[in-house]
């Protein structure tokens, strides 16, 4: 029993810290922003969740010391970080990064054209309505 | 659900009181006690025998676990491939969900799928904009979040 959560806890940690090494290379080796928001967000969301909890089992399993804070860090750090890769890569998208050149599909762009035309319709319907009231 | 959970505890008091014995197990014995007789009255309540439900909720957050563990398997391939033959693309994925909580967790668990991550949700709440790592598969993601993801979403809230 010993043995197995001894091997457990250095399971857990070693995984967490080549996770954040896979983290890593992918954003120095990925193209562009979207696919580095990849590798940053999910790689290093796993790796740090195990390192905190093989830290947790340590201190359980040696020490007898029930640490609620690291469960408590693995919950947050679970909500938290899918949220946070999806804003910076919404807020790139929006203040007009460009997606790598090897990129084939882009159907935001388009939708997002066809709304901005929709609504200079609207404008233009607006003015004319405007126009005639005033005559 | 909020409801059954309200009278359950209710009646797990109501078996403290009874036994004039106020230790956590005898709060864990009335509370037992309490599901058997919300489950055998499970027919006058509105919603479904709450239980249900809180099973359905380990089993999205169950699948959330296995979402994480499989794409971060597959960034690690990705990763460490010598070659970049990657196709990345936007596409636009229509979901079905109506409430803002349901469409979060949607989102969330998308990003963590392998290969997928939400851009951005439309502002009818009807189109979410999903990037992903290769275009090439994107009919399998759509019907992998089609099948499971928005199903066990729909399962928690039915």
């Amino acid at each position: 029993m010993n043995a197995i959560i001894e091997f457990l806890i250095g399971f857990f940690i070693l995984v967490g810290a080549l996770l954040s090494l896979v983290a890593a290379f992918g954003v120095i080796r990925l193209p562009d922003v979207y696919t580095r928001n990849h590798a940053a967000s999910k790689s290093a969301t796993l790796g740090v969740m195990c390192i905190l909890l093989g830290a947790f089992l340590y201190f359980y399993h040696l020490e007898g010391h029930f640490n609620s804070r690291l469960i408590l860090g693995f919950v947050f750090l679970f909500m938290t970080s899918p949220v946070a890769g999806h804003l910076i890569s919404r807020a790139a998208y929006h203040s007009g990064v460009p997606l790598w050149n090897k990129s084939v599909r882009d159907d935001l762009k388009r939708d997002m054209k066809k709304a901005s035309a929709g609504n200079k319709d609207d404008l233009k319907k607006n003015n004319k309505k405007k126009a005639l009231v005033s005559k | 659900m909020a409801f059954q959970i309200l009278l359950n505890i209710a009646l797990a008091f109501l078996w403290m009181f009874i036994k004039v014995s106020y230790d956590p197990v005898s709060f864990i014995r009335g509370y037992l006690f309490g599901l058997l007789i919300i489950f055998v009255l499970r027919r006058f309540f509105h919603s479904r025998f709450y239980l249900y439900r809180v099973w359905s909720m380990i089993s999205l957050v169950l699948l959330f676990f296995k979402e994480l563990v499989l794409s971060n398997w597959s960034v690690v391939k990705l990763v460490i491939r010598p070659k970049l033959n990657i196709r990345p693309g936007i596409f636009a994925y229509e979901t079905n969900l109506t409430e803002d909580w349901q469409i979060t967790i949607l989102s969330n668990l998308i990003t963590l799928t392998p290969g997928t991550l939400v851009l951005d949700v439309s502002d009818d709440n009807k189109t979410l904009y999903i990037h992903t790592i290769d275009i090439d598969d994107v009919d399998d993601a759509v019907s992998s979040i089609k099948n499971s993801f928005e199903k066990a979403i729909m399962e928690v809230s039915r």
